[in-house]
């Protein structure tokens, strides 16, 4: 099979390197060890990366391919030149991206990393390596290259919506046209699997797979193009599980014990993580693949309610809460999309200066992905101590004075619990309606990005104030100062 | 390495893939994904032994993306998680 004779050296750093990645992951599940956690994974990857490149001459006989005596540096400089193409666009998206936009670069490199177990799968295949051994080889890898290939086309679909580059248009017969490409990718799945059967079609191996990977990728893009982007940290969750699994798969058809250790802790780490989310939203997994919110929720819009918003001055919110004793901040989207983090935890200080009690409250799936808040929050300075989770602070709302909404909508709508036919019914939401006064930073007046009517801004005692976050809490801030 | 041993290897990986997350607080959700999507990065040793092995023009080609994808997945997945995560020192000194 020709994977079987690593040396002894890279064997030993495969075995560092995997035990550096899961104590990394493990220590990256606590707060006060999560860099160190990260530190130690890098360290893993980079012995794993050097040791396999220092003897890829060795261990895979470069010198001796045929057609390649005695130019087998150049394929050690082909593989230089693509690590500096791959890496340098992502070393430098990832350090100048804003924090707002991580979860789609998260999506994309998610995405990138199928990809990279749908080619290895398809270099095995085109060499026909995968199909010298028994019938598992040819299964496992046909099944991780559509797993990634999938993947792949999924997640360039998540960060197109992130980025909000992409809506969630409607195709009229989706249903019927993604049904005959499950058919036709199922028939391509097994015919990869048996690659002699390309021979009754008059196809070549090479065209057959090729076909096989672009029907992977599009079916990845057709299921993940209806869902709405509230489902989207579901979406990236499960694409990163999944492709966990194909790194894993990829790694056993390599005979390589670090891809299969490293890519199924992934694939279970993140499965559990997908679920946990989804039960959040409470929404099972197969209602967020199956339909998305979009789909119902701009029928109920237009059915909302008629009263009127009641708006308030940036000023006059400032003066209410500090003459107040109790408040409990509710971040959403709106907060990440203004980048008002830093503002809002100055102007909460200043509330704290003048002997206000201040929490805040997250809701697991406000913003864009699970936790998206906590890091925000995280960036601006504020202690672990004054952050909440759902559970520990929804009966608190009655009892406080106002609850500040910021550019949060869905996580605080009462719907969830009074109205049977609001598709989020039944989804665990922060109280925010019952505290005493509730004060909605919001941009607009439309609808939040389920595009669900949400009577919470219309109660009796909710007051709005108008504008992007940034500004509205500048003129918190400057108000606080001149009282 | 037979289907039954990679399978034993499997299943514990899986069980201990679940047991790790199982405690995680809201707050490290979002840098755990991005950890764990790096973590997948392994990917690129397959793709540098792919490549090394490739043969022809289709290949090396495809070898070629390979590597680079697997790039991407490893330096952005460690770039943005170590982002995420320094926050989380400013976040310790202040408080």
């Amino acid at each position: 099979m020709g994977h079987t004779s690593m040396s002894f050296a890279v064997q030993a750093s495969y075995l560092i390197a995997t035990l550096l990645l899961v104590l990394g992951l493990k220590q990256m599940s606590s707060p006060r060890t999560a860099r160190n956690g990260m530190l130690f994974a890098g360290v893993g990857m980079l012995l794993a990366t050097v040791v396999t490149f220092l003897y890829l001459p060795a261990v895979h006989r470069l010198a001796s391919l045929p057609g390649h005596e005695g130019v087998w540096w150049h394929r050690l400089a082909l593989i230089l030149i693509a690590m500096a193409v791959g890496g340098v666009p992502a070393w430098w998206s990832g350090r100048r991206v804003p924090l707002t936009d991580m979860p789609q670069m998260v999506a994309i490199y998610n995405g990138l990393g199928g990809g990279a177990a749908a080619a290895i799968a398809a270099v095995e295949m085109y060499s026909g390596r995968a199909y010298l051994g028994s019938l598992e080889f040819p299964i496992i890898a046909v099944i991780g290259a559509l797993v990634g290939a999938l993947g792949l086309g999924g997640s360039i679909i998540a960060f197109l919506k992130l980025q909000g580059w992409m809506g969630s248009p409607r195709i009229g017969g989706r249903n019927f046209i993604n049904a005959i490409l499950a058919i036709l990718l199922l028939a391509l799945t097994v015919a990869s699997i048996f690659p002699s059967s390309a021979s009754y079609v008059n196809l070549s191996v090479d065209s057959l797979v090729g076909i096989f990977l672009i029907a992977s990728l599009v079916f990845g893009i057709l299921i993940t193009m209806p869902i709405g982007g509230a489902d989207m940290p579901v979406v990236i969750s499960t694409y990163n599980a999944c492709i966990g699994l194909a790194v894993g798969f990829e790694g056993f058809v390599l005979q390589n014990p670090a891809m299969i250790i490293a890519g199924t802790i992934v694939g279970a780490a993140g499965t559990l993580l997908t679920v946990l989310m989804a039960r959040a939203m409470n929404r099972s997994f197969f209602n967020v693949w199956l339909s998305g919110f979009g789909d119902v929720g701009t029928a109920t819009a237009a059915a909302g309610p008629q009263q009127a918003m009641k708006s308030m001055d940036a000023r006059d919110a400032a003066a209410t809460m500090a003459y107040f004793e109790d408040v409990i901040v509710v971040p959403g989207y709106g907060l990440a999309v203004a980048q008002a983090q830093h503002k809002l935890w100055e102007f909460v200080q200043m509330l704290q200066k003048r002997g206000v009690r201040v929490r805040f409250a997250i809701h697991p799936v406000a913003g864009r992905m699970p936790g998206h808040m906590s890091v925000l929050l995280a960036e601006a300075g504020v202690p672990y101590d004054l952050i909440y989770d759902l559970e520990e602070i929804n009966s608190d709302f009655a009892n406080a004075d106002v609850a500040l909404v910021i550019g949060a909508n869905d996580v605080v709508n009462p719907a969830a619990r009074t109205d049977k036919s609001s598709p989020i019914y039944g989804m665990p939401i922060l109280n925010a309606d019952q505290a005493r006064q509730v004060l909605v930073i919001k941009r607009g007046r439309g609808a939040g990005f389920s595009g669900i009517e949400n009577q919470l801004f219309f109660g009796a005692n909710t007051q709005l104030v108008f504008g992007d976050a940034q500004d509205v809490i500048s003129k918190m801030i400057q108000a606080l100062k001149e009282l | 390495m037979t289907g039954f041993v990679a399978l034993y290897i499997f299943l514990i990986a899986a069980i201990a893939g679940y047991e790790i997350i199982s405690r995680v607080p809201v707050i490290l959700h979002t840098p755990l994904m991005s950890g764990s999507n790096f973590v997948h990065g392994i990917v690129l040793v397959g793709a540098m032994v792919a490549m090394a092995e490739a043969r022809g023009s289709l290949e090396v080609t495809v070898g070629f993306i390979g590597v680079v994808m697997a790039t991407s997945n490893v330096v952005g997945g460690y770039v943005s998680t170590e982002r995420m995560l320094e926050m989380f020192k400013s976040k310790k000194e202040n408080a």
